[in-house]
């Protein structure tokens, strides 16, 4: 049983952050250097947080598996950052934010830690443009926003269509500048294998050097984990390549309490799946559902002849035409969330109307914008967008519609924190996307960076130093003195020589695209509990097969791009069924998640009576049920209500 | 999507086991690639072909695959990130390929960036740069109002597309000098354009340009191979501006003034 203390604090939700921070222990500026925090990864969340408390004065090693801080996935996030700031004087406040958040996550988020996030919002932007992040500006000099899915408000700060470039790139300045001046000592292509605990507290890691094979631990006063999400667990996924579930897994194997694993965002805008050889899918910005509208063809038979490219989109009367979510969703449109526009994408194909080759697809037709708005406004503010879009499929998006369709994209669940960003483990700390926090059910776009920025700038560097404040002035552990750190290097060095040694036939590649297959079917975007079940059972023969028949060509002590991916996807493996397991006990549909046994009309139904809560996993063992705990979720500012986008 | 069909390709590619042992080209064939296809998914098929047949695969750098993290870095048919001009070689789709084209793949060849393995070269000179200069020095939470300093659209806009370089190195690899000057000016076109900027204009241009002296990168010649390779379309314009600020920086540095005390 995991103690699931929540560590809110007393008080009036708007005062909760103040109070906190009023509260937390400071460290004097002299010792600080004598503390050693570690920070894995080096996205938004990772970056800001280890130039942040680089910055005060930690002592502080920062780790992340590409050759750069500055490829952290977060850099490929388009649309824009959510800020309350209310530039656009359209009734927009901190509150609207909270709300508009914890509606769009469906109740399933903690109400402080999201309203912390909308109240730190805008020292985001203000942070951000002192950096130097060239958000997109009006003529008269101030910054512009845009719209974007699950509100009707303009809080949208962008930089063109690359917004999480520019943050991630202003991060990655504040980083290496700590860099420069010896504060943040900087790992590239090191790889986190595992967690180490001394005395049940979170005091280092042991990790791979991805160029040498080298196996090294790492001891330290805590250590903070934001290595994003793990939406790669469907092979095909808006992820990098490398994108991978194993700091978290490991985290969770040592004890640490994994929240909602099956909360994992389908974007409804990505380019259709093209074929088994396609290694990853691409997303269009849902910025462009401002100005395209999403639309299938009424009748079957117009959407086989397209399909069969006998018949252009462009030769579809208007009357003919579907535009489902401005047919079911008159306020909203074509910006409802996400969960609810990939759903009604799903419904569309699933009803034979589909396009693209496979069925699999709908038009974003931006024809209706282009005839209002001219082509040459349309190519300003999605020019780039366009263009990527005709260099992946050679269609013309100005002259045809574009072909979209679901994929998974960002995960909501991920390790459990408390208020504090704290995990069950004292000293491991999460932030990011690998943290469970603030989306609930399904977040809003525009929010993840949002999220990461806000708990690496503002909320780890508030609460870390209270933690090491705490644990005292006694200095981190001797790696000579404590056993358990050569004992975790041992455990990776089995680990790696227990993948090397198996010799079978096929490639980590080859179980990883049947894992995905399996993920997507039995826990997509609809779930029965007979498909879960099915999944699990699925996903166990893979993991037998994988262990019985996986080929890792080379050898572990050197480059071995194979090795890498072995080992990601072993984990995988291993989440991939808590990650169904947590789907079938909750027997409710809720944002993402929608039980087909649970729905009015393709809406999700909620059960607030029994659902309210967090489901937070326990590891038991190897071959033991990991145990379920509930954190329940206490609504004082906000009341239920049934989602409306209508 | 548009018509799709397969094609077949002899691939001749550049193998070296580390930094020190000597390199030599492979020659393999690989069929079956749908035009559909990314040249990094054809070198995956590959790859498959390799490690079916218990061959240790072509290790190549890639992350992102949708062009912005920077990350794939190789030179294909003599082009870096290949012949279609404003791509990376993720967003290369094998569409641009003839049936029974032979394709040559090296990495990128510059002293400054040592090979690893295969196509893996080190960049790390580049974050040293940045390192240098590349940022603002603002303290986390001390920000003013975003909205206090008014900017210019124009000035924001040359800023934005300044900051588009995603640090791939195509640059270096395409100039006969092995010049980082596209890189470096990119980001100081960025960040002296601002007025967040501007109070360490001289000093960011001044360490900048240190830092990759240093690393052993080369001078410019302006030739605008760099220009013409680069993925996200930076232009020799930044140089130009670099240029300046370098020459300002450097004469208020020797008419420095004695405003300072005597110690």
């Amino acid at each position: 049983m995991i103690t699931l203390n929540s560590n809110i604090p007393e008080g009036p939700l708007a005062q909760k952050w103040s109070k906190r921070k009023s509260e937390l222990k400071l460290v004097n500026p002299a010792n600080r250097r004598k503390y050693h925090i570690i920070v894995v990864g080096s996205g938004l969340a990772g970056g800001a947080a280890a130039a942040s408390l680089g910055e005060m004065g930690f002592n502080v090693s920062c780790f992340c598996y590409q050759d750069s801080p500055r490829r952290a996935h977060s850099i490929a996030a388009q649309g824009g950052i959510n800020a309350a700031k209310n530039y656009q004087n359209d009734g927009d406040s901190v509150y609207r934010l909270f709300y508009d958040t914890v509606k769009g996550g469906d109740f399933r988020a903690r109400e402080a830690n999201v309203y912390r996030l909308a109240e730190v919002s805008n020292a985001i932007i203000d942070q951000c443009v002192a950096q130097g992040v060239p958000f997109a500006r009006e003529y008269g000099g101030t910054l512009a926003n845009r719209s974007f899915g699950g509100a009707q408000v303009s809080r949208t700060f962008y930089a063109r269509g690359q917004t999480g470039q520019q943050l991630l790139l202003g991060a990655y300045s504040a980083l290496s500048k700590q860099i420069g001046l010896g504060t943040v000592k900087m790992y590239n292509r090191h790889e986190m294998m595992d967690l180490v605990l001394v005395n049940g507290a979170a005091k280092g890691i042991v990790t791979r050097n991805l160029v040498t094979g080298e196996i090294k631990s790492w001891n330290a006063d805590c250590v903070v984990l934001c290595t994003g999400g793990y939406g790669n667990v469907f092979y095909l996924s808006t992820n990098a390549q490398g994108c991978n579930v194993t700091a978290a897994y490991r985290a969770y194997k040592h004890g640490a309490g994994f929240a909602n694993p099956c909360f994992t965002q389908i974007h409804p805008t990505c380019i259709p799946v093209h074929g088994e050889q396609q290694s990853k899918l691409t997303l269009m910005s849902e910025s462009l559902r401002n100005d395209g509208r999403i639309w299938v063809p009424k009748s079957r038979e117009d959407a086989k002849l397209i399909r069969e490219g006998k018949k252009s989109p462009n030769d579809i009367k208007e009357e003919d035409r579907d535009y489902y979510l401005e047919r079911k969703y008159p306020s909203f449109g074509n910006l409802a969330p996400r969960d609810i526009s990939s759903r009604a994408a799903k419904e569309a194909c699933d009803d034979g109307r589909g396009v693209a080759s496979t069925g699999r697809g709908v038009f974003l037709d931006f024809r209706d914008a282009i005839e209002r708005l001219g082509e040459q406004t349309i190519r300003e503010r999605y020019g780039n967008l366009f263009d990527m879009y005709e260099n992946i499929t050679g269609v013309n998006p100005y002259k045809n519609p574009m072909q979209i369709y679901p994929a998974s994209h960002y995960t909501m669940g991920g390790l459990w924190v408390d208020y504090n960003l704290m995990s069950n483990i004292p000293g491991l700390f999460v932030g990011g996307e690998a943290n469970f926090s603030d989306h609930g059910a399904n977040r809003l776009g525009a929010s993840a960076l949002m999220q990461g920025l806000s708990d690496g700038y503002f909320v780890l560097p508030a609460t870390v130093p209270d933690y090491l404040a705490k644990c005292g002035l006694g200095g981190m552990p001797k790696k000579e003195e404590h056993p358990e750190y050569a004992a975790a290097e041992a455990a990776v060095r089995e680990r790696i020589d227990k993948l090397m040694s198996i010799k079978g036939t096929h490639s980590p590649r080859y179980f990883h695209q049947k894992l995905g297959h399996v993920v997507w079917e039995k826990c997509g975007m609809g779930r029965t509990k007979e498909d879960l079940i099915e999944g699990v059972k699925l996903v166990r023969e893979i993991r037998k097969e994988f262990w019985k028949d996986l080929r890792v060509v080379g050898t572990k002590d050197e480059l071995n791009v194979e090795l890498e991916r072995a080992s990601r996807v072993a984990d995988f493996l291993e989440f991939a069924e808590l990650m169904l397991r947590d789907a079938i006990e909750r027997d409710e549909s809720c944002g993402c998640h929608l039980r087909t046994e649970h729905q009015d009309k393709g809406e999700a139904v909620r059960n607030d009576k029994d659902f309210a809560h967090v489901a937070v996993w326990e590891y038991k063992g190897d071959d033991v049920e990991p145990e379920l705990n509930k954190e329940p979720l206490v609504y004082e500012n906000v009341h239920f209500a049934t989602r409306s986008y209508k | 999507m548009s018509e799709e069909k397969t094609i077949s390709l002899t691939i001749k590619v550049w193998r070296q086991k580390g930094k020190d042992a000597r390199g030599y080209f492979e020659t393999h064939k690989v069929s079956n690639v749908s035009t559909g296809s990314s040249f990094l998914e054809m070198l995956d098929i590959l790859n498959e072909d390799l490690v079916a047949q218990g061959k240790e695969p072509i290790a190549f750098d890639h992350d992102c695959r949708e062009g912005i993290c920077g990350m794939c870095s190789m030179t294909i048919n003599g082009m870096p990130h290949g012949p279609l001009p404003g791509v990376t070689t993720c967003q290369l789709h094998m569409r641009h390929f003839r049936d029974g084209e032979t394709i040559t793949i090296e990495p990128w060849r510059a002293k400054p960036f040592p090979v690893i393995r295969d196509l893996i070269v080190d960049r790390s000179a580049f974050d040293k740069i940045i390192q240098a200069g590349g940022f603002v020095s603002v303290r986390t939470g001390s920000a003013i109002d975003a909205n206090i300093m008014p900017i210019p659209k124009e000035v924001a806009d040359t800023a934005m597309d300044a900051a588009e370089c995603i640090g791939c190195g195509a640059c270096v690899a395409a100039c006969k000098n092995a010049s980082a000057m596209l890189f470096v000016a990119s980001k100081v076109t960025q960040l002296n354009s601002l007025p967040q900027g501007k109070p360490e204009k001289d000093r960011r241009v001044l360490a900048m340009v240190k830092a990759m002296d240093d690393a052993g990168f080369g001078n410019c010649s302006n030739l605008g191979e760099c220009q013409a390779v680069c993925p996200k379309g930076q232009t020799l314009d930044f140089i130009a501006k670099m240029n300046r600020d370098y020459a300002v920086a450097t004469v208020k540095k020797i008419f420095k003034s004695t405003g300072k005390k005597k110690k």
